[in-house]
């Protein structure tokens, strides 16, 4: 699988380029209007991050001119603009997603991740992990076969921890993509942690092959037993 | 007092001591002018009378006024030669008017034929008291139209004189800064309006521009934060999963990365802020209340559970208000996330929405919150870290843009009313 990070501020391309290369994704950068189009115009990729402001041009302009080139590239935003015009705009222009600047590594991945389920299954969205096998359009779970009945937020707690699997993913980040953006000023997260709880035991009990761990301080981690 | 009233009271008063002196020396000149007049031609009568006495001898005897204007006595001599012409004014009774009515009368001596004679001679007077009183009539009339005529000259021409003066007075009362619409002055030839309106145009303009790049620089500001943010926090993530971190050094990163986190909110709800007020929120449209409020508890129920606080809604109509569908859900989730921050454990929120205004009452310190300061920026309720103590200032910045009133009361609870104007 191979991306390409258009971003301008080095040290936020290298920062992504080592946590996607940690999900051994094959990365290559541009910085500028010039080289992004060089790149998008000799090489294909299966997901690329774009940065609206750089230099030496705009980022809505690379998205046009794939759409021009009739390359069907995935596109994910990153931006530092939340802006609905830009978002609305770019989104037309055929990008698949749109990303607010600051972002945790984990949503990104979970972004990224879900973009590319869309593109290489045809349509079908499911994720396997071990023994586990989830379909995130059934908002289904299989273990061994045998389905595991979740509610919604330990459905997505779970979805989420296993497209971020072996990383730690922090408890903003998984409150903030389980519960939304709402949740920020509630204080330190406690209140999910019932919820995972629950979860652990679920997973446990139908002997699933995969565990959350809690990382003291930081957040949560699943990994393969 | 209006500036016409002002000036209106001051000419009325100088008109009125003027008409009155000029009335008294009017009056005094125009009677010196009559009595002039009116004794010269009693000096010619009585001429007149001595001329004829010398040929008819028969008028000597004419010893009182009767049908005619003239009497003559005769006199001694030594009376005759200290007599010297006078002039009075007295009374005599008139048969046409049955009253006694003055009269100017000149007394005279002359010498006929070695023997003296006194001669009086009368003509009739002005009534003065008449006269007075015609002249007084006239002149209140003269000041009445005087007045009035000022009163409509004031009122027709140069009300519409000052019309761009009042026009501007009630643009700048209805001016706001960072309010539309834009004070635009009058079309006008007077010179002091139109420099008026120059340099209420140019003060305008001026704060205009520094109250736009204020705000412009916090949101450039924000902006420009976001990006060493994400970098900051994505490499103490990345740092974090590295395998030889010991637990206190996981517990700090850990706690750098919350700090930071904070940082983000702040940031982003400056952002937010600062976008309301520069208006850069459009898609208006019909929001449902009702509906929005049912979304957002759901999603606060685990976090209200966890502090085990007692959610109650209860609807009387259904709430809409034509805006951004965005900011409706910033605006109560911000209610709400304050009901349950600020609350105590068991505590409760009650939220009632009707056709015209919804309230939030919820549990919490039993001191009432000063009102007159909640609203504002960085006003924190309590020590509360993950607060960015902008909560309400953005909710009271979204009311503002669509015309809606906050208010807060405290019975038995903090109440929050929000209702269309």
């Amino acid at each position: 699988m191979k991306i390409l990070i258009i971003e301008d501020e080095a040290e936020l391309q290298e920062v992504i380029r080592q946590s996607l290369e940690k999900e051994s994704f094959l990365v290559e950068t541009a910085s500028d209007y010039t080289s992004a189009l060089d790149k998008i115009i000799s090489f294909n990729y299966d997901c690329i991050l774009l940065d609206i402001m750089i230099p030496g041009g705009s980022g809505l302009d690379i998205l046009q001119e794939l759409k021009d080139l009739d390359k069907s590239d995935n596109v994910i935003i990153i931006s530092a603009k939340d802006s609905l015009d830009d978002k609305l705009t770019g989104l037309d222009l055929g990008a698949d997603d749109y990303l607010t600047k600051p972002f945790h590594i984990a949503e990104l991945n979970a972004r990224i991740k879900s973009v590319l389920r869309r593109k290489s299954f045809g349509g079908k969205n499911t994720i396997e992990l071990a023994n586990v096998k989830l379909d995130t359009d059934d908002r289904t779970v299989h273990i061994a076969g045998e389905l595991l009945v979740l509610n919604r937020k330990e459905f997505d707690i779970l979805s989420y921890m296993i497209v971020n699997k072996n990383r730690l993913v922090n408890k903003t980040s998984l409150a903030e993509h389980v519960w939304g953006d709402h949740m920020d000023e509630a204080d330190d997260y406690e209140f999910i942690y019932s919820q995972i709880k629950n979860l652990r035991k679920k997973l446990k009990d139908s002997q699933a092959g995969v565990e959350i761990q809690a990382v003291y301080g930081l957040g949560y981690k699943l990994v393969v037993l | 007092m209006k500036l016409l009233n002002h000036t209106l009271k001051y000419l009325s008063i100088t008109l009125f001591v003027i008409i009155t002196v000029w009335a008294a020396i009017f009056y005094i000149n125009m009677l010196d002018e009559v009595y002039d007049s009116l004794d010269d031609g009693l000096d010619n009568y009585k001429l007149l009378v001595i001329q004829k006495a010398q040929e008819d001898s028969t008028i000597l005897t004419k010893n009182d006024f009767a049908e005619s204007n003239y009497e003559i006595r005769q006199i001694p001599e030594a009376v005759a030669l200290r007599q010297k012409d006078i002039h009075v004014d007295t009374l005599m009774y008139m048969l046409n008017e049955e009253d006694f009515e003055p009269v100017r009368m000149l007394t005279s001596a002359f010498e006929l034929n070695k023997r003296y004679y006194e001669l009086k001679v009368i003509s009739s007077m002005v009534e003065e008291d008449d006269l007075i009183e015609d002249l007084f009539y006239s002149l209140i009339w003269l000041y009445i139209a005087l007045l009035a005529s000022i009163i409509i000259v004031n009122n027709f021409l140069l009300k519409k004189t000052w019309q761009p003066f009042y026009l501007l007075l009630e643009q700048l009362r209805q001016f706001k800064l960072g309010k539309d619409p834009v004070i635009k002055p009058a079309d006008t030839r007077v010179k002091e309006f139109k420099e008026l309106n120059e340099a209420v145009s140019l003060l305008i303009n001026q704060s205009l521009e520094a109250y736009n790049g204020q705000k412009q620089f916090i949101e450039n500001a924000s902006h420009e934060l976001q990006t060493p943010l994400a970098i900051s926090i994505n490499k103490l993530e990345l740092l974090s999963e590295k395998e030889d971190l010991t637990e206190a050094n996981l517990m700090a990163i850990g706690q750098v990365i919350q700090t930071l986190e904070r940082l983000t909110r702040l940031n982003k709800s400056l952002l937010l802020l600062s976008k309301i007020e520069n208006k850069q929120f459009q898609y208006n449209e019909k929001v449902n209340f009702n509906s929005v409020f049912k979304t957002i508890i759901e999603e606060f129920t685990d976090f209200a559970d966890y502090k085990n606080i007692t959610f109650s809604y209860q609807e009387n109509g259904q709430f809409l208000v034509g805006m951004n569908k965005n900011l409706s859900e910033i605006m109560v989730t911000n209610f709400i996330k304050n009901a349950i921050v600020h609350n105590i454990p068991n505590g409760f929120v009650r939220i009632t929405v009707s056709s015209s205004s919804f309230s939030i009452q919820n549990s919490g310190s039993e001191v009432p919150l000063d009102r007159n300061h909640i609203f504002k920026r960085f006003n924190k309720r309590s020590n509360e870290k993950n607060s960015t103590g902008l909560g309400l200032a953005i909710v009271k910045a979204i009311a503002n843009l669509y015309d809606l009133t906050i208010d807060y009361s405290y019975k038995k609870g903090h109440v929050m009313t929000v209702s269309s104007k």
